[in-house]
């Protein structure tokens, strides 16, 4: 949640270490947590999307883009290839500052942060695109529930990024030392999460035909 | 000096702040006792603006055809007390016991994060200022404290829905930071032997209304967040003439507003399950039944949302189902009920005033159950639906129930508060005014209702034979009122010149008690090992046990806290600075201005990373 969350352990009794009743860190207790309320934040608009996704109809009545129409399949599989790619970087960025490699860990930090970028960028490009097509947010239901879906998933991603980029920095500025690999390991559980949350919307919105 | 500034400077945006009394320190707290504090007295204050409201409620409807408000001013004032109450009133009380408590009771010297704790308290008094801003800005909400659509979809121009949509977003963040906290600190910041089953009562309904909020409110995050799209960027998510569906804002408010219930609730049956015991002398009966009824609530509460929307037209598979859920989700609370009652069976109870609180709660909440499962049966409801019979339903639970249990907790820890004894005589006074002013108010509300008479309306015509109780009822919410006055003089001379409370002015049962009152900064000298459910009462009346060795009051010591000082967590500018940023934002929304959302955005930011980069001392 936070880089440094010294104030919980200076709370525990007497302690450099924060000791737990379970034995399990408080900031990764309470990371898991705030994941498990974003599953029902993701979950209710990704069930208004598939409630809404078959009402393509402009407010005149007129037929209006459907999800076959816009989606553009290739092009979506290849942003969340890259997204999940991210995955796999942000594994290695936490590897290498575990194993006190500092150099490795920028490295991957910053391609982390990268390929969300590259998957942003993507969006961005998609977004246009739609709208082009006619598709808006006030066009039909559809609109309304795949930009909002879709728009959420792309601010937690570019929070993630923010995240990524504020890690690269401290560790270029040396504030990033081994003994922190556990904020790496938080950033990191965001940033699975995050990716997990598109393989379903990818799933569910983009591959299962609406009609 | 300056090189250390410069230091300090270096390590973080602002140096951190060590001043831990004064005035200014309050601002920077991060004691919970302190924002415990802070929230009581911030959700007290909202207690009298929407006690006020409801006063110019019952004035307009002292009489048929009144004219002392006109029917703009009215759909506000309804709105707003119910949105008040709700969310300013009942869940921050419920926060301050939480806060101040919490801790005290599990035994630890703070929160999990106490920064973030700080957060939550001022996200919630900035959505609070957010919300009644809109006094001043073209009028308060007036779509229901429920924002129906396409009502509250209706009148964009006017930015009164906007004011909901983004008031209860900023509480709702606060919520859920604060559950994350709470249910961090209850499994992780627990004293050496307190096991789960030996936590109070109170930290385990605190804990299962952590995790429904920890659902709940990103449902009705969403929610809201919809009805943002739709009013201010054009969405149609409720907008029935584009292909919206309206009904999609029911489910996603119910689906929030039932565990909300019980949300408001539990806290209440919390303290009340600390009370009886205490009072009657006894253990609480049955305590594993009463937790395990207080976790399948927090489970069965997400199945019976829909019994809010019986008359919307679900069809008969759908309402019959959610009548059976919600006669089933009766049982545990009946269970519940039936240990108290068996736990002050046969004690030697004694009659003070949290007692008295404890037991008015008992049985108003009884009456508003069983109205409630009155709702259950659907063509009932059908008669039912938006008259004052619902009034009545939930006035019993809330008020009746959720605020009577929260005043018995605040006479029961006032001497933890301030280490003196609130007046026995003007506490009885209180209790017996507000439980005569209560039943005034709400209990013809029933019949009214049931005469049908409609919720919401701002006046009605003479001859309907609704005058009598009607002016029965403004009678009895002035009686409350004068209640509230009487508690008030109360407090605030019992502060200064109670009878000194001494460590135990109870002789009661939990861990809070184990220290001074009030407590220190740091709660416990030494943290205490807990080896019984009812620890204190147990090392109290150690000679009454068998066979379990007891220790010394004094505590047995933490076996590696030899030496080491206790260091608290020092003070912080950032939880307030970061909450301050979101009403601008939302200022900036409402009004389409980008310089706010721009300032409002840097302001949060800038917290955030103040906070994050924040040395842990200087
Ligand atoms: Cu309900």
């Amino acid at each position: 949640m936070t880089v440094e969350e010294h104030a919980l352990e200076h709370a525990a009794p007497g302690h450099h270490e924060a000791r737990t009743s379970t034995g399990l860190d408080n900031v990764k207790v309470g990371m898991w947590s705030f994941l498990a309320s974003e599953c029902l934040f993701f979950g209710a608009l990704i069930t208004t999307y598939l409630l809404y996704r078959g009402r393509t109809l402009l407010a005149n009545g007129q037929p209006g883009p459907t999800p076959a129409e816009v989606y553009d399949i290739p092009f979506t599989s290849v942003s969340s290839f890259v997204l999940l790619m991210s995955s796999l970087t942000m594994v290695l960025a936490l590897a290498a500052i575990q194993r006190g490699d500092h150099g490795r860990t920028r490295v991957w930090l910053l391609t982390t942060a990268l390929l969300g970028a590259t998957f942003i960028g993507g969006q961005v490009y998609e977004f246009t695109t739609f709208v082009n097509e006619g598709l808006s947010i006030s066009s039909s239901p559809f609109g309304s529930a795949f930009f909002v879906l879709t728009g959420f998933h792309g601010a937690h991603v570019t929070v993630g990024i923010l995240m990524l980029l504020t890690l690269f920095g401290l560790s270029m500025g040396g504030r990033l030392p081994t003994e922190n690999a556990r904020t790496v390991e938080m950033v990191g559980l965001y940033w699975h999460f995050v990716d997990i949350v598109w393989i379903v919307i990818f799933t569910l919105v983009y591959l299962i035909p609406s009609e | 000096m300056a090189t250390t500034e410069l230091a300090a400077l270096r390590r973080g945006l602002l140096a951190r702040p060590t001043a831990t009394t004064g005035r200014l320190s309050w601002l920077t707290t991060v004691d919970h006792k302190r924002i415990g504090v802070l929230y009581g007295y911030t959700a007290f204050f909202f207690l009298l603006v929407g006690g006020i409201e409801a006063l110019l409620i019952r004035l307009q409807l002292a009489g048929p055809n009144a004219t002392v408000l006109s029917s703009d001013a009215y759909s506000q004032l309804f709105t707003m007390h119910g949105v008040t109450m709700i969310f300013l009133v009942v869940m921050p009380l419920g926060a301050a016991f939480f806060n101040y408590l919490l801790p005290l009771q599990i035994g630890a010297r703070d929160v999990a994060f106490p920064r973030l704790n700080a957060f939550s308290y001022w996200l919630f008094l900035f959505g609070g200022v957010y919300l009644y801003s809109s006094v001043f800005l073209g009028g308060m909400p007036d779509g229901g404290w429920f924002g129906y659509a396409p009502l509250s979809e209706q009148d964009l121009l006017a930015h009164r829905m906007d004011f909901y949509a983004l008031g209860l977003q900023i509480v709702g963040i606060a919520s859920l930071v604060s559950a994350v906290n709470f249910i961090v600190t209850v499994i992780n910041m627990r004293a050496p032997g307190m096991s789960l089953m030996r936590l109070p009562v109170f930290t385990w309904m605190t804990l299962v209304v952590a995790f429904l909020l920890l659902f709940a409110i990103p449902v009705i995050g969403i929610g809201l967040f919809q009805l943002m799209f739709d009013r201010l960027f054009g969405a149609v998510f409720f907008n029935p003439a584009a292909g919206g569906d309206p009904i999609l804002w029911q489910h996603m408010f119910w689906l929030f507003g039932h565990p909300e219930v019980y949300i408001l609730i539990l806290p209440a049956m919390g303290i009340v399950s600390e009370v009886l015991p205490t009072f009657s002398g006894k253990p609480l009966f049955g305590y594993a039944a009463v937790v395990f009824a207080g976790v399948a609530i927090g489970f069965m509460g997400w199945g019976v949302w829909a019994h809010h929307m019986f008359t919307s037209g679900l069809g008969p598979v759908a309402n019959s189902a959610f009548a059976l859920s919600t006669m089933f989700i009766a049982v545990p609370t009946g269970i519940k009920i039936f240990n108290w009652l068996g736990t002050m069976w046969g004690g030697n109870i004694r009659f003070r005033t949290p007692m008295l609180f404890s037991i008015g709660f008992v049985a108003m909440f009884i009456i508003g159950g069983l109205s409630g499962v009155t709702h259950a049966l659907v063509p009932s409801d059908y008669q039912q639906h938006d008259t004052y019979y619902v009034v009545a339903h939930f006035h019993y639970v809330l008020f009746g129930g959720a605020l009577f249990g929260l005043f018995s907790g605040l006479y029961y820890w006032f001497p933890k508060l301030t280490g003196r004894m609130m007046s026995e005589g003007l506490g009885r006074l209180h209790f017996w005014l507000m439980l005569i002013g209560f039943n005034l108010t709400f209990a013809p509300m029933h019949i009214l209702g049931l005469q049908g008479m409609p919720r919401r309306i701002y006046t009605y015509p003479d001859g309907m034979g609704w005058n009598f109780w009607n002016l029965v009822e403004t009678v009895g919410a002035f009686t409350i009122a004068v209640s509230i006055l009487v508690f008030m003089a109360n407090w605030i001379v019992s502060r200064r010149r109670g009878a000194e409370a001494g460590a135990d002015p109870w002789d009661a049962r939990t861990v809070e008690w184990m220290t001074t009152n009030p407590p220190p900064p740091h709660n416990f000298d030494e943290v205490p090992v807990i080896h019984a459910r009812d620890e204190f009462w147990h090392r109290k009346y150690a000679e009454n046990e068998e066979g379990v060795p007891v220790p010394a009051v004094a505590g047995a010591a933490d076996e590696d806290a030899e030496g080491s000082p206790i260091h608290m967590p020092n003070p912080s500018y950032f939880p307030l600075i970061a909450a301050l940023g979101l009403p601008l934002v939302a200022w900036g929304l409402t009004f389409a201005s980008a310089w706010l959302i721009g300032t409002g955005a840097v302001l949060v930011l800038a917290g955030l990373y103040g906070w994050a980069l924040e040395p842990s001392s200087e």
